[in-house]
């Protein structure tokens, strides 16, 4: 059993995590909650000796009896990896790739048991076989570029589980993986957890993922625990506000405006028979990416579209952009072609706009918020009231003109998709893709996101094309859902009636594997 | 290593500070000959003493410093001029012949002994200062096409960028907004340290006679006609050689420093 003990971290007089108690039962998950900058990754550090330089940890952390904390780096070596494993987020940088699975999930046996290599590899053998990869198909010669991203996070799960450690910290496990994959780990990790009589420390932001395997739950917030018990207390009567807050936002569902009936409106993005390979290596076959599909949209409808990693969802909208090529078949805007050809001014793709998913990535760090907003102006030129048409923009998405003359480093996560939305919005365009444009904010951000989306949709008759594997947030903000499987359309209606009773088998499995929140019991 | 960035600072502009100042003032004339006062050492009235012909030789490494900047200076001009374009359009057009061709003869380029063409050259061509600029320059060419493309490909998978092509930008127009910007401090770090190769491929050259003619000092020069005193009168030979391995140092110094201040991968490490 693990106890922490007024576990506290600074840097210099700057407190990162605050008097932190928490005991880490065997055989049971803890779960520990929170948004970004919460504290929850520097607690796993904490524990295990890692912090980076500069940062000083007080308090205790009590193994079997023995502060932890105060152990020397030599002695931490020992118990890292034999009595604490850790499983990280991005499984595919987690493995080195030039070892095989094998040799490294050998490693920390040879290590830590002076084990020889024949009978390391035996063992490696036993726990791929426990993970859910068996013999015959999963050799231990395999590298780790030959398995999927979930396939490799059972690797990562092995290596840590192969000393048998008492306590394993898993830091947001499944958050790179879809769906049914983050079902599948999860399963994986609770069965371990109950066989092996081992302690869990599960860090995560989602707390439908929380509901559905956790025993107990610490919600994190600024460094400190505001509120622990069993999960089921906690779902059901929260006694910090913040918790409360957490747990609303997740279930958040901003109003939609009524959905007229398809007849009644206008067409504004029609798709036929839109094909898109990438070519294959020499004589390998090309890859069909997108593969013949049609649909339409119409003006000021919101339509999502939803699939796991690789189903072709990010390559259709590159397509619907413009930016790739298409290898057969038609893309049109208010009846009027898209393709890659058509760069340059005063072309009809001042009609379409879009929202990227990474609000880091998605602005040019050397530019102001107002050259960045007026970009999209390229399109038309840039005309004489463009200020004022930026500052409007940035009103619209409740920030304030004076930011225009900021640097984008300047702004949250939050304000920088608010941002991304102002420059969407700056061309009046009328249909706005958004590409897992939420998918990085942390729910309580996410929420006042979606809502602005919402009323700006109702403000200025908006349509929105809603790229997301994440099939709740979707259908809060979508009338129809598009669901995407091998480059193919395999389903498509209103959105409750996807999500409540899917037609297609692959829906139904998409939908069962979604971590589900309890109903709220209490009102609010 | 804070202190590399200051010490290299330090050395470019004194000896790119000796050589503007070599315009305007030198402590002697150097067309003065005068054998009386031949292979002095260094005294109070000739700070590093005089060369067989009794010049100055202060006066001599100042002159000097100028040839070997400016042909050090135009040579990297030459490689950014011409190789950061070709790099920013092998970049803009990622697996297409153009991006090929260009990358191909960058290989062809690379696959020559750098120093040996640039002789050949000289040789050819006839040897002067303008064409050891010349034969420098082209191998800087292909370094930072590749330099360019290498900083350019990342850039262009980021979000902004497809912002850019949704705002219907071409790609000459994204790569000089938004590409060169965010490329610039490694381009500048290259610079740096071309510019310390260049100065050292420049006294090659002139250390076997191709590059700048006399009676225009040279620092290569200087060292060829002094190895055979250097029994006599060490300090002949050692005074132009410490020159161009302070400057070349200091250059590379100046250009880890801005590397590790301008990298943000390595900011913030110790």
């Amino acid at each position: 059993m693990i106890r922490l003990q007024q576990l506290s971290a600074h840097i210099g007089t700057e407190p990162l995590l605050s008097g932190l108690n928490l005991s880490l039962q065997a055989g049971r998950i803890t779960a520990l909650v929170g948004e970004s900058g919460s504290g929850k990754s520097m607690t796993a550090l904490a524990m295990l000796g890692l912090l980076p330089h500069g940062i000083r940890a007080t308090g205790q952390v009590m193994l079997d009896g023995q502060d932890i904390l105060r152990l020397s780096e030599a002695r931490m070596c020992e118990i890292r990896g034999r009595r604490i494993g850790m499983i990280f987020q991005e499984p595919m940088t987690a493995l080195n790739p030039l070892m095989t699975i094998g040799d490294q999930i050998a490693e920390p046996l040879r290590l830590h048991q002076k084990l020889s290599r024949a009978a390391a590899l035996r063992l490696a053998r036993d726990k791929l076989d426990r993970v859910g990869l068996p013999a015959p198909r999963f050799p231990l010669s395999l590298y780790p570029h030959e398995l999927s991203g979930g396939q490799r996070q059972r690797v990562a799960i092995a290596m840590a589980i192969a000393t048998r450690p008492d306590l394993l910290i898993a830091d947001e496990p499944t958050t790179a993986l879809d769906v049914t994959t983050q079902a599948q780990i999860l399963n994986l990790l609770a069965g371990l957890v109950r066989q092996d009589g081992m302690a869990l420390l599960l860090i995560t932001h989602d707390l439908a993922v929380v509901s559905g395997v956790a025993d107990e739950v610490a919600v994190m917030k600024s460094g400190r625990i505001v509120e622990q018990g069993p999960t089921r207390d906690i779902f059901q009567r929260q006694d910090h506000p913040y918790t409360r807050q957490l747990l609303d936002a997740s279930r958040h569902s901003p109003p939609r405006p009524v959905a007229k009936t398809p007849g009644t409106r206008a067409t504004l993005l029609q798709l036929h028979n839109v094909t898109r390979e990438y070519r294959g290596r020499g004589r390998q076959q090309p890859l069909r990416a997108v593969d013949n599909v049609s649909l339409k949209m119409y003006r000021g409808e919101s339509l999502g579209l939803v699939g796991e990693s690789g189903c072709g969802k990010s390559t259709l909208t590159r397509a619907i952009l413009g930016l790739d090529r298409l290898q057969g078949g038609r893309i049109l805007l208010n009846g009027n072609v898209v393709n890659a050809a058509t760069t340059g001014r005063n072309n009809h793709r001042t009609n379409m706009q879009v929202v990227f998913q990474d609000p880091f990535g998605s602005f040019d760090p050397r530019w102001r918020v107002e050259r960045l907003i007026a970009e999209p102006f390229h399109l038309t030129g840039r005309p004489g009231d463009w200020r004022d048409r930026v500052a409007m923009a940035l009103e619209q998405v409740d920030l304030s003109p004076s930011d225009a003359r900021k640097h984008i480093h300047q702004f949250s996560g939050g304000q920088r998709q608010r941002i991304a939305i102002a420059r969407a919005l700056v061309t009046r365009p009328q249909l706005i893709i958004l590409d897992e444009a939420v998918s990085a904010l942390d729910v309580r951000v996410r929420a006042r996101i979606l809502d602005l989306l919402a009323r700006l949709r109702t403000e200025h008759g908006l349509a929105y094309l809603f790229i997301s594997h994440d099939l709740s947030v979707v259908r809060a903000i979508t009338d129809r859902i598009l669901v995407m499987r091998q480059g193919k359309i395999v389903e498509d209606g209103p959105a409750d009636q996807v999500i409540e009773a899917p037609a297609s088998a692959y829906t139904r499995q998409l939908v069962e594997a979604v971590p589900k929140l309890p109903v709220a019991c209490q009102a609010g | 290593m804070r202190g590399g960035l200051v010490i290299g600072a330090a050395l470019t502009s004194a000896v790119a500070g000796a050589a503007v100042l070599s315009f305007i003032w030198t402590p002697a004339d150097i067309t003065q000959l005068s054998i009386a006062a031949r292979l002095q050492p260094p005294s109070p009235e000739f700070w590093l003493g005089t060369d067989h012909f009794g010049r100055d030789i202060l006066s001599m490494i100042m002159l000097g410093a100028r040839v070997s900047l400016a042909v050090a200076l135009v040579a990297v001009g030459i490689g950014m001029g011409l190789g950061v374009p070709l790099g920013l359009l092998a970049a803009a057009r990622q697996g297409g012949w153009i991006d090929d061709a260009v990358m191909r003869l960058n290989d062809l380029i690379f696959a020559f002994p750098s120093l040996v063409i640039a002789i050949l050259i000289t040789a050819v061509l006839g040897p002067s200062a303008v064409n050891a600029i010349i034969a420098i320059g082209i191998f800087n060419i292909p370094v930072f096409a590749r330099v360019t493309r290498g900083a350019a490909l990342p850039v262009w998978t980021l979000d902004y960028i497809r912002a850019a092509r949704v705002s219907g930008k071409g790609a000459a127009l994204i790569s000089m907004q938004h590409i060169l910007p965010n490329i610039a401090n490694l381009l500048i770090v290259q610079g740096t340290i071309q510019f310390s190769m260049g100065i050292l491929a420049e006294a090659g050259l002139s250390y076997v006679g191709l590059g700048a003619q006399p009676p225009t000092p040279s620092w290569g020069r200087m060292l060829a006609e002094s190895q055979t005193m250097v029994a006599m009168a060490p300090h002949v030979a050692i005074i132009p050689g410490l020159c161009i391995v302070l400057t070349v140092l200091g250059l590379n110094l100046l250009g880890d420093g801005l590397r590790d201040r301008l990298d943000p991968r390595l900011r913030g490490q110790p």
